[in-house]
């Protein structure tokens, strides 16, 4: 090969770097392991991170049974070797994948359209905000210090340097916006109202309601969702009878459906929104269109708003979705169908009120929020708790606070056992 | 779609949309019993609260979700098929160990809020990778938190804002060469900066005249890409880090390169003060049909205080913690701490291979890509003589005279059985065909993609039309966009 290149070695190729820049020794890294020793270190590392069973912790992130058989076909290599799907002649498969994910969300959630998913839901709340700001115009928005602390982090972090100024809404006695509060709190100067539900205590909001007053007002309406579970019994934010009622933004992190903790990542965000919006939209979307003989097929569509076109001036600096973690939702959602999914959620509500009731009833600790919730709750704690968060690094005004989550995967034992912990 | 639309009447590529499929009543999934006292929701939950159904859910068996997923696996192209010569992407094959390791259920079921003492191994995992990529890029300090390549752009610039108003002012503005990634500019933009574009030279390099202009005490930094996206060596970079810096500007650096340097050179001793690496593109992590991927940021040590919080910390007696208390941080840029399961991919690759092993790979990534040069020179015109390193970027000139074009040599390709490069970037180069072989590549491979594009050379003087037309051998052909952007079909809905 160098001699069809003319070169007499692999250094003259290099020629053009300046000598004095060049690295005249061997990196200095762990010597090559083959693949028996890598098998060896991951190992033990795994070893070193303990479930210690059910830890009972939930906050943004959700253990939820995986049918097997999404893993059995996300391992296709035809779905997790391929690129981003540029060219739809050799990407059908994904792009469908990606079509039905967007169905699956805008289903869920009750809007118009979703997107082919975004990087996580922290991302994917800064997308909406900005989103909203281009809508409307307007750079004020009034966010529920129910929100997930860190994603409320994560806009400030996004918005800083936007001209964006962020109020927060304080919580009532029972765990969910104070209405009162922001009924005075909203006026016409601002951009849109961001809530979540369920809320980072586990306690549903009154979405609907806040949507309302949040139109009422000239302002739009962003419903945040982490627990996405929850999408398979709530009523959707996006829906209502009145359209005043219904939300304009859905956002929110889809990790339940399918995706394994993994120690924070990689996730999949997702943003729905109504029909009017869709040009505003961040992120990749896949349409179905037809190729020149007339025949249906799915291709990467309105790329007039992202950066490889605008660069400066487009909707979003994103370049990527997380297609791989948006195809586990699709074969989740398409595994435990309808029913399957509406009875993950009873199993959820259910387990998530025994223990707080056995809680309530065996122990001297307190539930401090009395509204209804799906499957989180905040314990104000006397003395230690080894299960769920301590929130005094996000909330200290609560004291020693802990926030509890009960999936369906808990077994009534393991609840048991919790209980009898907390107790003695 | 109705059934007479569809391409033909095999199974496998007539697949409808999962929510055409199935039939009610079908399950492939089934709860344990509830083992706790069973009650009606709506005694917890107040009716208003609850959704009536879930319209449009398809009733599945398990055969049926494994057949159609499997059956629309089999449209893709990809990296295990062949080739992916794409420019600028970096498609090496990705080793399958990686998968192996990262789906160990330690790692899988971890969740970050746990406390420190029960994610040690996970924390030294990421401290692991840390260290490994400092190394690599001759940087001090890393951040693995970042989602993506644009999201360390994000994260870097949001700290190179933060470094220059802890100095007393932001500054205004980012230079951005006019061969740069569209999401330099983007990510620029939403940092709240104003972006001025430098010209390149006749070398393909930046024009270091028009460039010492440009830089004063405005500029917050450059934003460059070494080597730049034409696969060319900024040779000039000590000199373009000595200018800016004597202005108090920074050095950005765009790391969707790096591949070509691996042991060779390192934007750190180059005078780079911030650099995106892309886990995805050199570290092996698959590209997943379009993500997850992974955008780890590393930075000299005056940025370190402006990190995204948090970072991975030793205690005096050896344990790792996620140190939150950062006051100088930029703040978070994502919920938890990046892409952990990318991050046991890249890490693991680094393993595999150690110091010889990445140096090699980049040795060869660039003689891969000198061999295609060679064999091609002739055929294709290329857009700039100067010594190509990773990628090669040729232009359509030639073709073009038989009105074929980048588009339509690309998509023949696919007849070829290749997938097609990246075309029409970058921007400076009209119809640009951009070639980056990789390592992974045998020379038996290599040849069969050389000799097919000598073919379609061939075509496009001869039967010009039949490279125009193409693809011919795919389940679809063309697509129309600006049909379905004109009258968008995002979703599903029962006819």
């Amino acid at each position: 090969m160098l001699a069809e290149i003319g070169a007499d070695s692999i250094e003259r190729l290099f020629s053009d770097i300046p000598e004095n820049v060049r690295l005249r020794r061997l990196l200095n890294l762990p010597k090559a392991l083959t693949e028996p020793e890598l098998l060896d270190y991951f190992h033990a590392r795994a070893a070193e991170v303990s479930g210690r069973g059910t830890p009972f912790i939930g906050a943004g992130i959700y253990r939820h049974h995986i049918p097997i058989i999404i893993d059995a076909l996300i391992s296709r290599s035809e779905f997790y070797t391929a690129y981003t799907p540029y060219q739809a002649e050799i990407a059908q498969g994904t792009l469908q994948a990606i079509f039905e994910f967007q169905t699956y969300i805008a289903q869920l959630t009750g809007m118009d359209v979703a997107n082919a998913s975004l990087y996580d839901g922290s991302t994917g709340l800064a997308e909406a905000v900005l989103m909203a700001q281009r809508i409307s115009k307007k750079h004020k928005f009034l966010i529920a210090r129910t929100v997930h602390p860190e994603y409320r982090a994560v806009v400030d972090t996004y918005a800083k340097n936007l001209g964006i100024h962020v109020e927060l809404i304080e919580y009532a006695p029972d765990g969910r916006v104070d209405m009162d509060r922001l009924e005075r709190q909203i006026g016409q100067d601002v951009a849109a109202v961001v809530v979540q539900s369920p809320n980072f205590f586990g306690t549903i909001e009154h979405t609907h309601d806040i949507s309302e007053l949040a139109h009422s007002r000239g302002a739009l309406s962003i419903v945040n969702v982490c627990e996405a579970i929850a999408l398979g019994i709530l009523k959707p934010p996006g829906e209502d009878a009145s359209e005043h009622r219904r939300a304009d933004i859905v956002v929110g992190e889809a990790q339940s459906f399918g995706v394994p903790p993994s120690f924070g990542g990689p996730h999949v965000g997702f943003l729905a929104t109504r029909e009017r919006y869709i040009r505003q939209m961040p992120g990749r979307l896949v349409g179905l269109g037809r190729d020149y003989s007339g025949r249906p097929a799915f291709v990467l569509t309105l790329s007039t708003r992202e950066q490889h076109i605008r660069r400066e001036k487009a909707t979003s600096n994103i370049c990527t979705n997380q297609s791989l973690c948006a195809l586990m939702a699709t074969i989740y959602l398409a595994t435990v169908g309808p029913k399957g999914l509406r009875e993950i959620c009873e199993h959820n509500i259910l387990k998530a009120d025994y223990a707080a009731n056995e809680i309530r009833n065996r122990t001297r600790h307190r539930l401090i929020f009395s509204a209804p919730r799906f499957n989180e709750f905040v314990l104000k704690v006397q003395g230690q708790c080894s299960f769920g968060l301590s929130l005094s690094r996000f909330y200290p005004e609560l004291g020693n606070a802990f926030l509890l989550c009960v999936t369906e995967t808990a077994r009534r034992h393991e609840i048991d056992a919790m209980v009898q912990r907390l107790a003695s | 779609m109705s059934n007479h639309e569809r391409t033909s009447t095999h199974m496998s590529l007539n697949e409808r949309v999962v929510f055409e499929e199935g039939s009610p009543g079908r399950r492939a999934f089934d709860l344990p019993a509830l083992d706790v006292p069973a009650k009606p929701v709506s005694e917890i939950l107040d009716a208003n609260l609850l959704r009536e159904d879930l319209p449009g859910m398809p009733e599945l068996s398990e055969v049926d979700v494994v057949r159609h997923f499997t059956r629309l696996s089999t449209w893709n192209y990809h990296i295990d098929l062949g080739l992916y010569p794409l420019g600028s992407c970096t498609m090496k094959y990705n080793p399958k160990i990686n998968e192996r390791i990262a789906r160990l259920q330690g790692f899988t079921l971890a969740h970050p809020y746990l406390p420190a003492a029960d994610i040690q191994g996970a924390l030294e995992i990421q401290k692991a990778l840390e260290t490994c990529l400092a190394e690599i890029s001759g940087m001090d300090a890393v951040t693995l938190q970042p989602a993506a390549g644009a999201h360390g752009e994000l994260t870097g610039i949001l700290m190179i804002r933060a470094y220059h108003e802890s100095r007393g002012h932001p500054r205004k503005k980012i230079l951005i060469p006019d061969s740069a990634h569209g999401t330099n500019p983007a990510s620029a933009a939403i940092s709240g900066y104003v972006i001025e574009t430098v010209p390149s030279n006749i070398r393909g390099t930046v024009d270091l005249g028009r460039l010492a202009a440009s830089v004063n005490e405005d500029v917050a930094a450059i934003m460059i890409t070494n080597p730049n996206t034409l696969g060319i060596f900024e040779s000039d970079i000590a000199k373009i880090s000595e200018l800016l810096h004597s202005r108090g500007a920074l050095v950005y650096m765009d790391g969707a390169n790096l591949n070509a340097m691996m042991g060779i050179t390192r934007p750190g001793d180059f005078g780079v003060d911030v650099l995106h690496i892309n886990l995805h593109k050199t570290f092996t992590t698959p590209h997943g049909g379009g993500g997850p991927g992974a955008g780890p940021v590393a930075v000299k040590k005056m940025l370190e205080p402006f990190l995204p919080y948090p970072v991975v910390a030793k205690t005096a007696e050896g344990a790792y913690f996620f140190e939150y208390e950062r006051p100088q941080s930029i703040g978070k840029i994502k919920a938890y701490n990046g892409h952990f399961g990318m991050h046991l991919r890249a890490l693991c690759y680094i393993l595999a291979n150690g110091a010889e092993g990445l140096k090699e790979a980049s040795e060869i990534a660039v003689l891969n890509a000198n061999y295609i040069r060679a064999k091609l020179k002739d055929t294709y015109a290329l857009a700039y003589e100067s010594p190509s390193l990773h990628e090669v970027v040729f232009s359509d000139r030639l073709q073009a005279r038989k009105d074929v074009h980048v588009w339509d040599i690309g998509k023949r390709l696919i007849d070829y059985g290749f997938h097609p490069p990246t075309v029409s970037f970058p921007l400076i180069v009209p119809g640009a065909i951009m070639i980056e072989p990789t390592e992974t590549e045998s020379k038996q491979e290599l040849d069969g993609f050389i000799e097919a594009m000598l073919a379609i050379a061939r075509e496009a003087d001869e039967t010009p039309e039949t490279v125009k037309t193409a693809p011919h051998t795919t389940r679809v052909g063309r697509i129309d966009e600006a049909a379905a952007a004109r009258r968008p079909v995002l979703r599903w809905k029962p006819e």
